[in-house]
């Protein structure tokens, strides 16, 4: 018994030190004059027009970044063609480039004297919806492809047998058992793409009032020293992963009551 | 006959057009951060004159070798106004600026400032001159020159103090590389250096008038001393030769230089580049205020001091480990 | 459950384009949102031999060594704590798991901030560690925190515990059935979440830079290095770094591929 209270308490200890007192000092500085002025900040017609943008990014992001991250966590795991272990490792790859290197490349890429240059991607919203798909996209696939490994294919060959075509063997066989793998997959991705900074900034050309995005504002904030706005933008994306997370948990299927 | 009653005809016909086109002007504005405040206040003041009446803009502010680099790659700029001169020149180099771009009174400059010291309060180690900065102990904040161009200022400011003093060049690269030693936190960017400052980190931070100003008028507790020997930061300012309205960005950066302009500047804490419109306004006078070409120019220090292999700063930073 | 996918051999009569066109779409993706740019990248990298500098080489040393040290601790900690939100009970539990993701969507500079003003010099709790070594690895577990966490715990949830029934009632320790039976399920997922976290620690910046102080060959770590050249105007020598650092965080992942595929290889 005292092993679980033992791994409960230093558990609890690492996440206080980690989380707890990093997010309690957040919500501190955005409320500790009081709510007005944090309200003001983020209802400020630049903050509301940088909450959309980024909205807009993450809406992008995320639905792409699933449907890639279960199509590619198949086809790593079930169908092992050859090389699927490079595509494997080159999907963790984006991570490791720092954000002003994903950026950078972008505008290698697309930007004036680019081979893709001279469309319209860069300095634009387009440019800064590649820039999140590039950070974000590794997230659904590595939650999907342990939970693919550790179900095993039984039950999809006892289904293929019984006659089910690969779609519907995917969606009642497959489906289920990835879905709590690629609701936490999602909520990666969506606060990975919530939080982006460095590689948005660089191709985003910061147009005030076109191509800010709240973590820009939220670095604009810091900039001029409006620190309650900064924090208090900060909160604003923390409440939307924590509303992401809560409402990928109630789409928990009844049936399990574990 | 018919030629000329047809050009009537639309004359009449389309006042309309005519002045939606004067009305659709739109300057694009491509700035590094810190004058975002003052360009807010310029902006409106120059659509108030009549130069300005049909203009509108769209602003960009960030970080100014990054928004260099950003119209360098495409971003669309009427107008751009940067830190310091070598963002400018880099957009020479890639056609984007005309070479006569600072071939004006004002050689192409539409702020100035200068290197100051910001201490603790009540400047307890008594920090006023280059030399005090190497007495023992004494730890300073500053960016590094090749993660924040505008830290090279800071740099040239150390060296041509050194000069002041009485030193020779060779001894001036020395108190440089003997200042290095002291040096604890090198933040990627003047606004992070303040935050390191100001998060108790070091005795004294290598900052620019403005920004200072600019923290003191946002409530930070911020102290500064200005040393008798330092260097006057010019701000320039062009229109890019890729601009469809020159003739309107000209008279917005025209506009800059005016008297009302200019205290607009002086309110947010940038030194003009006018006399005149500093009443009120604390702005030192340093006995041994220097420019940039007293310690040789641009060109020639980005390559002596700057050059990312062999240039003096790497020397000094990429051996002070070992 | 572990796979045993050759175990059956089965008729491929009812084989459809599904898995062709999965791996084609996903492949394509791949493609054109990651190599491409990584391709322009490496096409503008120059300058190779500016990464052999004495402060280039410091730099990849602290990110790398760095990185994997965050990389263990994640592994152990992330794990400790995807059991005890997922096993145990105990009040708040719903809201610690909420937080869990938050040092991810939190904006890189506030993260700086908050660091720097709660394990920095002016610290309520007396603890200052910023400007040093240990500044770039509290950052870095920082940033690191959901990935283990997130990764184990969908296999936590999915895990089956008649085994773990049986163990116990067969007399095996909580120790034993935890190494036994739990582990050999969980390590692929405990590897997934690694991977990310070494990968995320290589290349973070934003979180770091404030806190660490940047000096070169004590604080200094790669991802500021590479912005410093440039910042300097030597975009090639930056891609030729990153081109480098990518190609070690390449090998890497492909190690812990390789651990994942020895540490289940008796089950297949």
């Amino acid at each position: 018994m005292t092993g679980r209270y033992a791994v409960r308490f230093a558990s609890l200890a690492y996440l206080a030190v980690l989380l707890a007192a990093p997010v309690g000092y957040v919500f501190w500085r955005t409320f500790e004059h009081g709510f007005s002025p944090a309200w003001h900040a983020v209802t400020a017609p630049d903050a509301l027009h940088a909450l959309k943008v980024t909205l807009i990014l993450a809406c992008i992001a995320v639905p792409l970044n699933t449907i890639f991250g279960v199509l590619a966590a198949l086809a790593i795991v079930r169908h092992r063609f050859p090389g699927a272990g490079v595509f494997n490792a080159v999907v963790d790859l984006p991570l490791a480039l720092s954000p002003v290197v994903v950026g950078l490349a972008l505008l290698i890429l697309y930007g004036r004297g680019g081979w893709l240059g001279g469309h319209g991607v860069v300095f634009a919203v387009p440019g800064m919806v590649l820039a999140t798909i590039f950070v974000s996209l590794p997230f659904v696939v590595r939650e999907v492809v342990p939970v693919l490994r550790e179900i095993g294919t039984e039950q999809e060959q006892a289904a293929a047998t019984l006659g089910a075509s690969a779609v519907q063997t995917f969606w009642r066989v497959t489906w289920p058992a990835i879905r709590w793998a690629t609701a936490y997959g999602v909520v990666l991705t969506t606060a990975r793409a919530l939080g982006e900074f460095g590689a948005v900034s660089v191709v985003s050309g910061h147009l005030a009032g076109q191509t800010e995005s709240l973590t820009l504002y939220v670095q604009d904030r810091y900039q001029s020293f409006d620190e309650v706005g900064a924090y208090a933008s900060a909160v604003v994306l923390a409440l939307i992963a924590v509303a992401t997370l809560v409402l990928m948990t109630t789409l928990k299927p009844k049936e399990e009551t574990r | 006959m018919r030629r000329i009653s047809l050009t009537l005809l639309l004359a009449l016909a389309f006042p309309a057009l005519a002045a939606g086109a004067a009305r659709d002007t739109k300057l694009s504005l491509v700035a590094y951060s810190t004058p975002r405040d003052a360009y807010g206040a310029l902006i409106p003041a120059f659509q108030k004159t009549p130069a300005g009446k049909d203009v509108s803009f769209s602003q960009s502010y960030g970080a100014s070798g990054e928004q260099s680099r950003a119209v360098a790659s495409g971003l669309n700029a009427d107008v751009v106004a940067f830190s310091l001169a070598p963002d400018i020149t880099s957009l020479v180099q890639k056609k984007l600026v005309a070479p006569s771009w600072s071939n004006d009174k004002f050689n192409g400059m539409v702020t100035r400032s200068v290197v100051v010291f910001v201490v603790r309060d009540g400047n307890p180690k008594k920090l006023k001159t280059w030399a005090d900065l190497l007495k023992p102990g004494v730890q300073i904040v500053t960016p590094n020159p090749f993660t924040s161009g505008g830290a090279r200022w800071n740099v040239m400011a150390a060296y041509g103090g050194a000069l002041r003093a009485g030193k020779s060049p060779k001894q001036a690269q020395t108190y440089l590389a003997q200042m290095w030693k002291h040096v604890v936190a090198q933040p990627a960017s003047a606004r992070e250096g303040l935050q390191t400052f100001l998060a108790g980190r070091g005795d004294v931070f290598l900052a620019y008038e403005n920004e200072a100003l600019f923290a003191q008028q946002h409530n930070q507790p911020v102290q500064f001393v200005i040393p008798k020997a330092t260097i006057l930061i010019e701000n320039p300012i062009a229109v890019t030769s890729t601009s469809q309205h020159k003739a309107q960005a000209r008279a917005f950066v025209n506009f800059l230089r005016t008297k009302p302009a200019q205290r607009i500047f002086a309110q947010n804490g940038y030194r003009p580049v006018v006399k005149g419109v500093t009443q009120g306004l604390s702005f030192p006078n340093r006995p041994q205020l220097f420019t940039i070409k007293y310690v040789g120019g641009w060109p020639k220090v980005e390559k002596k001091f700057f050059d990312p292999r062999t240039g003096v700063m790497a020397k000094i930073i990429g051996s002070s480990g070992g | 459950m572990a796979a045993r996918a050759d175990a059956l051999a089965l008729p491929r009569a009812r084989r459809s384009a599904a898995p062709g066109l999965g791996i084609g779409l996903s492949t394509l993706y791949l493609s054109v949102i990651v190599l491409l740019p990584l391709a322009a990248l490496a096409w503008r990298a120059h300058g190779w031999d500016a990464i052999g500098s004495d402060q280039a080489v410091a730099a990849l040393k602290l990110t790398l060594f760095a990185s994997f040290a965050v990389a263990l601790i994640n592994a152990v900690a992330g794990t400790a704590i995807a059991w005890t939100l997922v096993r145990d009970r105990f009040f708040g539990q719903s809201f610690v798991n909420a937080l869990v993701d938050l040092p991810f969507a939190l904006p890189t500079i506030v993260a700086g901030l908050t660091l720097l003003a709660l394990y920095g010099p002016k610290s309520p709790a007396a603890v200052d560690v910023a400007f040093t070594r240990w500044a770039v690895v509290l950052a870095l577990l920082f940033v690191t925190l959901p990935f283990v966490v997130r990764t184990v715990q969908p296999v936590l949830l999915e895990l089956d515990t008649e085994m773990e029934d049986a163990a116990a009632s067969l007399g095996a320790s909580r120790v034993a059935t935890f190494r036994r039976v739990i582990l050999p399920n969980i390590l692929p997922a405990i590897l997934s979440g690694v991977a990310l976290a070494f990968a995320r620690a290589v290349g973070e910046f934003g979180a770091v830079v404030l806190i660490s102080g940047n000096l070169p060959f004590k604080t200094e770590v790669a991802s500021v290095y590479v912005f410093g050249r440039i910042e300097s105007g030597d975009p090639g020598g930056a891609a030729a770094a990153s081109v480098v650092i990518l190609g070690i965080s390449f090998g890497v992942l492909l190690a812990i591929g390789g651990v994942r595929r020895w540490a289940t290889r008796h089950d297949r």
